[in-house]
């Protein structure tokens, strides 16, 4: 391709200056690679991509030789020899030989019925496969594997994609582009599995199954490996010329002989090896210019863009798309067309573009970008696209909603007009959010439009509406973190680009203050399906220790209800002993700490705590920390029941999965309350005739004691209403709420209805609670010393540099 | 060009980029103090003196969002590009001059080891 575009623009400049020969390793002449895919999809026959047929060559007399590769090149001489012993003269050579699939070296690659995706050839025996039916394996969730994926489905193989990444196309597109485009490649029957590494491939004299690494078997016809491309430098390396990842060039396309040049996928250019088509045709402009004799315009470098070629989906992405300031990364999105779109910016200059769903403006973001055009002016209207340009400016949301005509669709996803919402206002008095969504269905999915709804009730009730301390998540959002929540589960989103996406939300990947959230709305909602995301915590929950003013760490191991033995203090004594702790003190909550750890002696501290029984006491954790206790009736001579028991039983029942904030339990064995249960979050008091649960308490920045929720008789009841308020409070609300703020939110009667009075309701909590304790049973301590996530606590490298004598 | 030429002498590798959480960071020590490695969500590494100009926090244990790091200990909010504190907290983090080449991350070590 790269070498006919250059002949073309060759013989546009000069026609007769040279005497041209071609040989090709392909056994036919120059077609269009990049029209591969709609070949395979059945969409184009192999004529409609023809670039030259034969007449073209005739025509220009050129001497094409197919299936007749290059195999040596004599620098000293100028001449070629052909894997047919041809030996062929030059004045000036032109290397275009592309690049070569990359085969991953697992056992069984080299099966029959495991195939790449790069030429004719392989296209052929994809249909050949196809034709047959069965199941495809694709490796590899990048454009090609997708392209390949979409053509295999076309012709009804059943057709798994296998991605070593959490996202699709992760090197062209964001997580919220990723997430769309997965749903739309499934919608066509795909599986997709990221984050799937291929272990082998099974088979004993053609392929069967694809295995991964994590024990799966993916039953396979045919085994497509689209994984990525390497420079074809093979030749070039063999004649000694500069090669690194490619063929090394300059600006005018020239290798390290001034007589051989190099364009195309082959070439390194300024450290860059393109793999698109764009960049290839600049630089045959250039080298063309170059051996005609021209003026020639040095080739400087591309700016890519990517478009997937499947049919029906529109994708376009550009540049880079890093994070800036939010004034720097505009973001639209349509939640119920499937739109996404988003343009960064750089001192008002358009860095990137990702567009998906709608890519009519792609070209021209692309246009912008390439010409790094100052947008400062289109700012606020830039997302629109180019249609939107040259308007006024823009309108404050109040008066740009109250402009709107009636029939203007307010909410997309229920299809509500302005009118129909205005006056439903004003004819059944509505005040309120809520009203407007009961009444009339706006704003009550997505949410996106609930600004619009907003205004409309400002504008339409005036002074008389008044916000009702509605407070949207963050800066990213409309919604409340409970309106997020209730639509996490109502709509089945389970990963934060869903959430992102199908919310509507402002930013490309939410904010510092949303991430953390959403990530334990998702963990408490999907506890086995969605992944934890540690870069969305912070630093205390993702390494299990708590963070102290000079950067080391504190250590807190569990004593369950407070209770220690000799064995526990003696292991402990030979930590602190070992690692040289500086300080070891008593908690508020009947426990140890040991602080001062280093970060890198964190796993080793563990393992030895852990050796003794010891594990982690979450002293960190938005999650279960203490059940503080007193005595009891083991001992006291007040107590009324065993308090002491009941707690360690609390703590080693309830410990372990993640909550809105951190908890805090107390159990008193009699009503002096000598535990201070009635400042926790959830306080038991003993009486005579079993315990009283209390709710609600804080003894921190807010001192409050607790309200009481009911009277049980039993200690087996007690536990499980323990488990079922906490569900419920996890279920609930809104993250960084402690207990007793959402007691305020909630009111006391509904949780004692939730509790109380629906008995079933209670144990399908408990349940819930008990399915939720199961993804995280594991000590995290345990995991960690047995080498778990270890680059939290090494350092990527240590450098010891012996100084120069100078710089002493 | 004979400065860079000298310079580049000094570009040591300090490990891939994999090893890197997205979105994170990593620590590297060097004798005259901690460098905390900074990789962004589309891959960009930045390199800052691992101390919030603020408290001295280890800024390698902030959250990682855009091109900025929020200190762990109190939350003041570093760019990764300068160093620089954001809004209205006034400091600045010293930064160092670092470079992705093929994937691998390669610290300028006659900056980050000279006084």
């Amino acid at each position: 391709m790269a070498a006919g575009r250059v002949l073309e623009e060759l013989f546009a400049r000069a026609p007769d200056r040279y005497e041209v020969t071609i040989f090709g390793a392909e056994p036919r002449v120059n077609y269009d690679r990049i029209m591969l895919s709609p070949v395979l999809a059945g969409e184009k026959a192999f004529e409609d991509i023809i670039v030259h047929d034969d007449a073209w060559y005739a025509k220009h007399n050129v001497t094409l030789r197919k299936g007749e590769p290059v195999l040596a090149i004599d620098r000293a001489k100028r001449m070629v020899r052909t894997q047919a012993d041809a030996i062929h003269p030059y004045d000036e050579l032109i290397l275009a030989t592309g690049s070569k699939p990359i085969l991953i070296p697992v056992p069984g690659a080299e099966l029959p019925g495991v195939v790449t995706f790069r030429d004719l050839d392989d296209v052929d025996a994809m249909l050949a496969a196809a034709a047959r039916g069965g199941n495809a394996v694709v490796i590899g969730g990048g454009l090609l594997g997708l392209e390949a994926a979409a053509g295999l489905a076309t012709k009804g193989m059943k057709t798994t994609v296998v991605h070593l990444m959490p996202t699709l196309m992760e090197r062209q597109l964001d997580p919220s582009a990723a997430y769309l485009l997965q749903r739309a490649i499934e919608k066509r029957g795909i599986e997709i599995l990221t984050s799937a590494n291929t272990q082998a491939i099974i088979g004993n004299d053609k392929v069967e199954a694809v295995r991964l690494d994590d024990g799966r078997l993916l039953p396979a016809d045919l085994v497509v490996m689209a994984v990525g491309i390497r420079p074809n430098t093979a030749l070039a390396k063999d004649a000694g010329l500069e090669v690194k990842r490619g063929v090394v060039v300059d600006d005018l396309m020239r290798t390290s002989d001034d007589h051989i040049h190099a364009v195309g996928e082959c070439v390194e250019h300024r450290g860059q090896c393109y793999g698109l088509v764009a960049p290839l045709y600049e630089m045959a402009k250039t080298l063309a210019a170059k051996l005609a004799g021209d003026d020639v315009a040095p080739y400087t470098g591309s700016v890519t863009s990517t478009k997937l070629k499947v049919t029906g989906v529109d994708l376009f992405s550009a540049g880079d798309f890093s994070e800036g300031d939010a004034k720097d990364d505009i973001v639209l999105r349509d939640p119920s067309r499937g739109v996404y779109k988003r343009v960064v910016l750089r001192d008002n200059r358009i860095v990137g573009a990702v567009l998906f769903g709608d890519t009519a403006d792609g070209a021209w973001y692309f246009d912008l970008l390439k010409k790094a055009a100052d947008i400062g002016k289109m700012h606020d209207t830039l997302i629109f696209g180019q249609a939107y340009q040259g308007g006024g400016a823009p309108l404050d949301p109040v008066a740009m909603v109250a402009s709107l005509s009636d029939d203007a669709e307010i909410c997309g996803c229920n299809g509500v007009c302005k009118g129909v919402i205005t006056q439903a206002i004003t004819a059944r008095g509505l005040t309120s959010l809520d009203d407007v969504r009961a009444g009339t269905k706006a704003s009550a999915s997505c949410g996106q439009c609930t600004s619009k709804v907003e205004a409309l009730l400002v504008s339409t009730l005036g002074g008389a509406y008044a916000a009702a301390g509605r407070k949207p998540m963050c800066k990213c959002t409309d919604l409340t973190h409970e309106e997020v929540r209730e639509r996490i589960l109502s709509k089945e989103l389970k990963s934060q680009a869903a959430v992102w996406q199908e919310l509507g939300w402002k930013t490309s990947c939410g904010c510092p203050s949303c991430r953390p959230a959403l990530n334990y709305y998702l963990l408490c909602a999907w506890p086995f399906e969605y992944r934890d995301d540690a870069q969305s915590r912070f630093v205390n929950e993702r390494v299990h220790a708590n963070i102290q003013k000079d950067g080391t760490f504190s250590v807190v191991p569990r004593m369950w209800g407070g209770l220690t033995t000799p064995d526990e203090l003696r292991a402990i004594a030979d930590v602190a002993d070992k690692f040289k702790i500086p300080t070891v003190k008593v908690t508020g909550g009947q426990r140890i700490d040991l602080l001062g750890v280093r970060k890198e002696d964190l796993p080793a501290v563990w393992a030895q705590l852990n050796a003794a029984g010891l594990v982690s006491g979450q002293a960190y954790a938005k999650g279960l920390r203490t059940v503080k206790t007193c005595v009891g009736s083991e001992w006291c001579r007040f107590g009324t029941q065993d308090s002491t028991g009941l707690g360690v039983k609390l703590e080693r029942y309830l410990c372990g999965s993640w909550t809105p904030h951190k908890v805090k339990l107390a159990v008193s064995g009699c009503p002096r309350n000598c535990a201070e249960a009635t400042v926790k979050d959830i306080g038991i008091v003993c009486v005579e005739s079993g315990y009283d649960i209390h709710i609600g308490g804080a003894a921190g920045l807010h001192v409050k004691a607790t309200e009481l929720l009911c009277h049980v008789a039993t200690e087996d009841e007690a536990i499980e209403y323990c488990a079922a308020v906490l569900q419920l409070y996890r279920e609930q609300a809104g993250y960084l709420d402690r207990v007793y703020k959402w007691l305020e939110k909630t009111g006391l009667e509904k949780i004692r209805a939730a509790i109380v009075d629906d008995h079933e309701g209670r144990r399908a909590l408990v349940a819930r609670f008990e399915t939720s304790q199961r993804a995280v049973r594991k000590d995290p301590w345990a995991e960690r010393a047995a080498g778990r996530e270890l680059h939290e606590f090494m350092p990527l490298a240590s450098l010891n540099i012996i100084m120069p004598e100078a710089a002493e | 060009m004979n400065s860079m030429l000298t310079q580049h002498d000094f570009w040591f590798d300090v490990g891939s980029l994999q090893e890197i959480p997205v979105r994170g960071s990593r620590r590297v020590k060097t004798p005259r103090r901690e460098i905390a490695i900074f990789r962004t969500a589309s891959d960009e590494v930045f390199a800052l003196e691992n101390r919030c100009p603020h408290k001295g926090g280890p800024l390698s244990d902030g959250i990682v969002h855009g091109r900025k790091v929020a200190c762990p200990l109190h939350n003041w909010i570093i760019n990764l590009e300068d160093g620089e504190a954001t809004g209205a907290d006034k400091g600045c983090a010293r930064s160092f001059p670092v470079k992705l080449e093929n994937g691998r991350v390669y610290l300028d070590m006659s900056v980050a080891a000279a006084p």
